[in-house]
Parts: structure tokens; C-alpha cells; sequence
């Protein structure tokens, strides 16, 4: 799979799973925009199970509005949330992801 | 966290804070119930003396290792954190760099974050506000500011800061006008993330070692501004 652009809308899949998870259930299902790669790592929720976490992950900086995370968000519409989620918790929103 | 008998910050005294397999003489008889303080005390601490005690037993690390190792994360304080800001504020290149690849501007004044996790750095100002939490766990740029405060690690903080952090703030005595982007960083996954705060208006004559004094540990997380700090 080739990387996300920054700019390129993404979800963060809904999926349950029982066991070490770096992506916060509440982000589980948003919709944001990806701001930057922040590099490749071996997979976290592998490595808890002492696994080689390979091959690595991309992990990326994707930018959320709170009003689409939280419904009844207090705050001004501008108010964000970013977050580091790796590329298996993402599928980009219509269509292929650009080429980075 | 304290404890009565004196232990380390992690609530233990390596040589009472477990069941041994001998017996210690105790020449008193005992009015008083045990110097212990086992409020808090969760699975999670009995989980942490068990894994401790294999890796000891198993020759991984030694008792003194896990000592220093405590000892080290102890000694680091915040100050690091406030020279880097400093120096951000006075040196508009580093600051490019610092934003742009923090280790590799980190080691350009002799700062080596080595086998930490990597560092982002995240300027507040423009509009846009940054204030860092971990829902997950407490990440947290340790190596730069020490071992975090106790309301950082506080279930309360983690799950109110992503979902009112205007409220949180406000409660920190930070104010925030409807047209900046209060913008919650979740430190969720290999990123570690230090906020260079706004400098203040008014510090334009000072240099960058008096700078640092304006740059508390909180306007690093982004739950309260740089300040004067005689005022």
C-alpha cells in the first residue's frame, strides 16, 4: 500500500479488537485528514505480545475536527484533535490514497 | 507517590516492600498497625515486583540497574525543556530546525535524545493552541521534562482533556479566545510531543538564559502559558 498525502482524508476502521491497541476507541469510526507520516515503526500491538511487529507500520499524524469526534462538543467549530494512528487503523475516503 | 517507610517515588522500599522467603527480626512488639502504606496498592504494583523479581532472578538486569535506572529518570527536570524553548524563541533557525526534525536540531546543541522515542516539537501561537495528553497511557517527553506530574497520568486529565479541553484549561487558569484552534494532541502511539509556548510580550530584552526562567513544565504540555516568574 502506498503512503497517504498529507491532506488526504482517511477513517479510522471501527474494528473491535480484545487486547493491546494504540488507537483510542473514541476515534474509532472519525473521520479526519492526514497531516504528516511520522515515520515507520514495528507494530505496537504486536510488539506487546512480544512479536517481531513486522514488517512496520507507517504511522501518521491525522487531524480530527472535535465537533466530528464529540457530538455536542463545547467548543468554537475551529477546535482540533490530532492524533498518531498507524496505517491499519486507516482507509482513505473516496478513492485511492494519493501517491505520497 | 510516597509512602510511609520512606521508599523510592515509586511507592516501594526495594528491601520491605515485598513477602520475603526469611523472616526479619523485629524486637517490639507491635501497638501500631505495619509502616506501610498499602493505600493504592493495585495488581498492577504486585504485577510490577513480580516482573521486577523475574528479571532480576533471570540475570536480565540487576537490582542496582533498576535502581539507577530510577535514579536517572528522578534527575531530569523540566529545565531541559525550558533552555530548548529559550533558545527556540531567541534563535528563529533553530527554532525552523527544532520544528522541523527535533533530533537532529536537539543534537546540534549537544542535546542527544538517543534511544527515547522520537520527539515532535509543536509551537503554539498563530491561532493555534496545543495542549498534549496520552489517553492510552501518560506519554510524555521524558527525557526533556523528568517524570511526569501525577494529574498527567490521572484518568480524570486523560479523558477530559480530549473531550472539554476549553473546561480543563480553564481550571489550569488558561482562558482562550473562540478564534484560536485549541488543538488536543492524543500522544497515542511512538511520538512524544514538547510545546514551544507563545513568548510573552514585553521579554524582547532578555536573553535566552532569563527567557528559560519564563518557561514552566505545564506551558511545555500546553496547560498553561509562559509567565513571568517573579510575578
Amino acid at each position: 500500500m502506498s503512503a497517504h498525502a498529507a491532506g488526504t482524508r482517511v477513517r479510522v476502521l471501527a474494528h473491535e479488537v480484545v487486547g493491546h491497541c494504540r488507537t483510542p476507541v473514541y476515534l474509532k469510526g472519525c473521520e479526519g485528514v492526514v497531516v504528516s507520516l511520522a515515520g515507520t515503526y514495528r507494530d505496537p500491538e504486536r510488539l506487546a505480545y512480544l512479536e517481531p511487529g513486522l514488517p512496520p507500520r507507517r504511522l501518521y499524524r491525522v487531524r480530527f475536527r472535535q465537533a466530528d469526534v464529540w457530538a455536542g462538543y463545547a467548543g468554537p467549530e475551529l477546535d482540533s484533535l490530532e492524533a498518531d494512528v498507524y496505517e491499519h487503523w486507516l482507509e482513505p475516503i473516496g478513492g485511492a490514497a494519493k501517491e505520497a | 507517590m510516597t509512602n510511609a517507610t520512606g521508599g523510592d517515588a515509586r511507592g516501594h522500599d526495594p528491601d520491605h516492600d515485598h513477602d520475603h522467603p526469611h523472616h526479619h527480626d523485629h524486637d517490639h512488639a507491635h501497638p501500631h498497625a505495619p509502616i506501610e502504606d498499602h493505600d493504592g496498592f493495585t495488581e498492577f504494583h504486585l504485577l510490577e515486583q513480580a516482573i521486577r523479581e523475574l528479571v532480576i532472578e533471570a540475570g536480565v538486569l540487576s537490582a542496582a540497574d533498576v535502581q539507577r535506572q530510577i535514579a536517572l529518570q528522578e534527575s531530569r527536570t523540566p529545565a531541559a525543556g525550558s533552555r530548548i524553548v529559550a533558545r527556540a524563541w531567541t534563535d528563529p533557525q533553530f527554532r525552523q530546525a527544532l520544528l522541523a526534525d527535533a533530533r537532529a536540531a536537539l543534537a546540534t546543541i549537544g542535546v542527544e535524545i538517543g534511544p527515547a522515542p522520537e520527539l515532535r516539537v509543536l509551537a503554539n501561537g498563530d491561532g493555534v493552541h496545543h495542549v498534549v495528553v496520552c489517553t492510552l497511557c501518560s506519554c510524555y517527553p521524558r527525557m526533556l521534562l523528568g517524570v511526569p506530574p501525577a494529574w498527567y497520568k490521572s484518568r480524570e486529565y486523560r479523558a477530559r482533556a480530549v473531550r472539554e479541553p476549553r473546561a480543563v484549561l480553564r481550571e489550569f487558569g488558561v482562558e482562550l479566545p473562540e478564534d484560536t484552534d485549541v488543538r488536543v494532541v492524543d500522544s497515542t502511539a511512538d511520538l512524544r510531543y514538547l510545546i514551544i509556548p507563545v513568548r510573552p510580550p514585553g521579554t524582547e530584552g532578555l536573553d535566552a538564559d532569563a527567557l528559560a526562567g519564563w518557561v514552566g513544565r505545564d506551558a511545555m504540555i500546553g496547560t498553561a502559558l509562559a509567565h513571568d516568574p517573579s510575578a
